[in-house]
């Protein structure tokens, strides 16, 4: 789960990082208020949305007064903003975070992730901050650096240091970056994040190590122990149709295409948009209705796909293991009538009680077509919706 | 022969008195796995399906010799009893419960190491040896006693390849379920030096999926000591950057993960791919037709 940025500042107060002053605005009006609460020369108007790269698309204004604040906050609030990380449609600006400006004399980068080579978290470092650290990673390796850390003990203070001398932090600063550092990883251990990255950190001008930017994702199997964490959630940053599944315990992912998918296990659902992939289709999603899918669980996967306007068709692909086939069938059948279907349906059925289920479906008067295996079943909707 | 358990293996099931573990130990043991013990904190001295429940993993090591344990202990609790696990000594953790918090397992992990207990999972189907012993969640019938090693990331894909296999009249040797988490205890290569060792397998099937790299060290693993030959699959060649695919490891991040990669590792050391997930099984039969072990992989 990811939370905006001015959420994650208020994370890392909590751990004793320095962040600037800020304050979150819903309308022009509360910019202003902000602004003047800040008291500050210049204050900067930023964007909050779930996505990298605000800076380049012009979610982040400096403003010099009052006006501007205001001018800047209209300009950005209803927005959409295009960055490389929003896809083409874009995100639009719901909300501001309005921040006393800051003295920067130097950017850097910091972040905190698992590297599953060696199950280990790693804090990485790097001189080169604010610009986009995958880009350095690709361009100068050398350049990011890597202290692994043992849960044990969790991040030392020898490797913070030796993190901020091989960042290059003036000499006179490099306990303050330390310490701002081991304040990162408690709060990533404790909040239980995914990845943490501060870019840019910053060395001000009287002497200060500063959070810029702050992006946390959390483990989202971590999340029942955390209440505060769970509250930040913005509901509007995400897919509504992924909310919906999400609430029946389906994980489903929008996709582009217009063949909706209804398979159970992650694994062959993945498969099975390669299948349909390979024969020539597009799917319109990801969809496992996991292992213990029962009749009610399966309508309201159906409505899932069927609330996405691009689909024109389904393919419902169910090993049933331990599920039994007749099971899925009742529930197809079942969804299939609730919701009107209306574009073609093919299923592919395999396991225990395979041939109740086929029977249940050829006599249940739907026009449902029933596939022999995963390729026959990717062939034939490909085929159908054309 | 076969790799990790077979008919000799003396099982104990964690959180045996859950729902899920419930049925699942049913299953087992209509299957033939040699059930010996259950453990549930606070309700040794009971009984469930006529076997015994003890309060601790010691307990239940010392009454009965239990040496592998399944794990069907809810997320928030099943870090926990993995260490219970391994403090036992037992021979091997199989550990089927999903969504456990990755940092729980970073720490499970590094408590692991030069232990003797060997994890598998978490979030996996478990381990089967046909006709011996059913370790998990995996539907016993789908499977054939015979040569065939399989190793996976995935449940159910897995189920497709093996259900394939058996059709064709070629049964395992043992199929293992690695897991889709991206902290694990048993990794790709660990399985593959089992099968290369286990005189009674004759091939492999390795079916991976996006995220990590630990298809492409598996394949540099197979290039330098793999005597026998492997064919594989890998799911979500059409998964887009930065969606998480279910399971928890299933993620392409910065570039890194992706199926073209591990296609392309595996090509390269000798791994034969399959295109679509209908014709694991055909490919395989290809390859052992080809290196002359058709015949020996056939089970009638």
């Amino acid at each position: 789960m990811n939370i905006h940025e001015y959420q994650g500042k208020q994370v890392l107060k909590q751990y004793g990082v320095s962040v600037p002053e800020g304050h979150v605005a819903f309308s022009p009006e509360e910019a202003v208020k902000a602004a003047k609460e800040l008291g500050s020369d210049v204050v900067v108007v930023k964007a909050q949305i779930h996505a990298g790269g605000r800076g380049k698309a012009g979610g982040v204004k400096l403003a010099k007064s009052l006006d501007e604040v205001r001018e800047y906050a209209k300009e950005l609030l209803g927005k959409v903003l295009v960055t490389h990380q929003t896809g083409p449609e874009g995100k639009e600006v719901k909300r501001l975070y309005i921040e006393a400006g800051s003295n920067i004399e130097k950017e850097y980068y910091l972040g905190l992730v698992l590297d599953r080579e060696t199950s280990l978290v790693n804090l990485m470092g790097s001189e080169e901050g604010g610009m986009d650290i995958e880009e350095v990673a690709a361009n100068t390796p050398e350049r990011i650096f890597y202290e692994a850390i043992d849960p044990v003990v969790g991040l030392t203070g020898f490797q913070a240091r030796r993190m901020a001398f091989n960042m290059n932090i003036p000499a006179k600063l490099v306990n303050k970056a330390a310490k701002l550092m081991l304040g990162l990883y408690q709060a990533y251990v404790e909040k239980d994040a995914a990845i943490v990255e501060i870019n840019p950190l910053v060395v001000t001008g009287d002497g200060q190590v500063v959070a810029l930017d702050a992006k946390f994702n959390f483990d989202a199997n971590a999340l029942y122990r955390h209440q505060d964490i769970m509250e930040m959630r913005d509901y509007d940053e995400e897919d509504a149709k992924e909310i919906e599944a999400s609430k029946y315990d389906l994980s489903y992912i929008s996709l582009d295409g217009n063949i909706g998918c209804m398979v159970n296990g992650a694994g062959l659902a993945m498969a099975t948009m390669d299948t349909i992939n390979y024969y020539g289709g597009s799917p319109a999603n990801f969809l496992d209705v996991g292992g213990g899918a029962t009749a009610e669980k399966v309508t309201e996967a159906f409505k899932i796909i069927l609330s996405d306007k691009n689909v024109k068709g389904i393919f419902v692909n169910i090993f049933g293991g331990i599920m039994k086939c007749d099971i899925i069938a009742e529930g197809v059948i079942q969804a299939a009538k609730e919701v009107s279907l209306e574009v073609p349906l093919v299923v592919r059925l395999e396991g225990t009680n395979v041939e109740i289920g086929k029977k249940l479906l050829n006599e249940s008067g739907l026009n449902i077509v029933a596939a022999g295996t995963m390729a026959d079943g990717a062939k034939q909707i490909v085929e159908l919706v054309g | 022969m076969s790799v990790y358990i077979n008919k000799d293996t003396k099982v104990l099931v964690q959180g045996i008195t859950g729902s899920t573990a419930l049925f699942h130990t049913k299953q087992m043991l209509e299957y033939g796995t040699k059930i010996v013990a259950g453990v549930t904190p606070g309700k040794g001295g009971t009984e469930v399906e006529g076997v015994p429940v003890f309060n601790t993993v010691q307990d239940a090591v010392e009454a009965t010799g239990a040496n592998v344990s399944v794990i069907y202990v809810p997320a928030p609790f099943a870090a926990d009893a993995i260490l219970e696990a391994t403090e036992a000594e037992l021979d091997m953790a199989i550990c089927i419960t999903e969504h456990i918090p990755v940092l729980d397992m970073v720490k499970v992990k590094r408590y692991m190491e030069g232990k003797k207990t060997r994890l598998v999972g978490p979030n996996c189907p478990g381990v089967i040896t046909p006709d011996e012993c059913k370790i998990g969640i995996m539907p016993g019938y789908i499977h054939k006693k015979g040569h065939v090693g399989v190793v996976s990331r995935s449940g159910t894909l897995t189920y497709e390849a093996t259900h394939q296999l058996s059709e064709e009249g070629i049964g395992q040797s043992t199929a293992v379920g690695i897991g889709g988490d991206p902290v694990n205890g048993t990794n790709f290569i660990d399985v593959l030096k089992e099968f290369n060792e286990d005189e009674d397998t004759y091939a492999v099937v390795m079916i991976g999926e996006i995220g990590g790299t630990a298809e492409e060290e598996a394949a540099e693993w197979v290039k330098a000591n793999m005597t026998k030959p492997v064919v594989g699959f890998i799911g979500g060649q059409t998964a887009p950057e930065g969606k998480r695919m279910g399971h928890a490891g299933a993620i392409i991040s910065g570039g890194k993960g992706t199926a073209a990669d591990k296609i392309k590792a595996m090509n390269a050391a000798g791994i034969e791919v399959a295109d679509t997930p209908s014709v694991i099984g055909e490919t395989l039969i290809n390859v052992i037709k080809e290196k002359g072990l058709y015949d020996a992989c056939k089970t009638h």
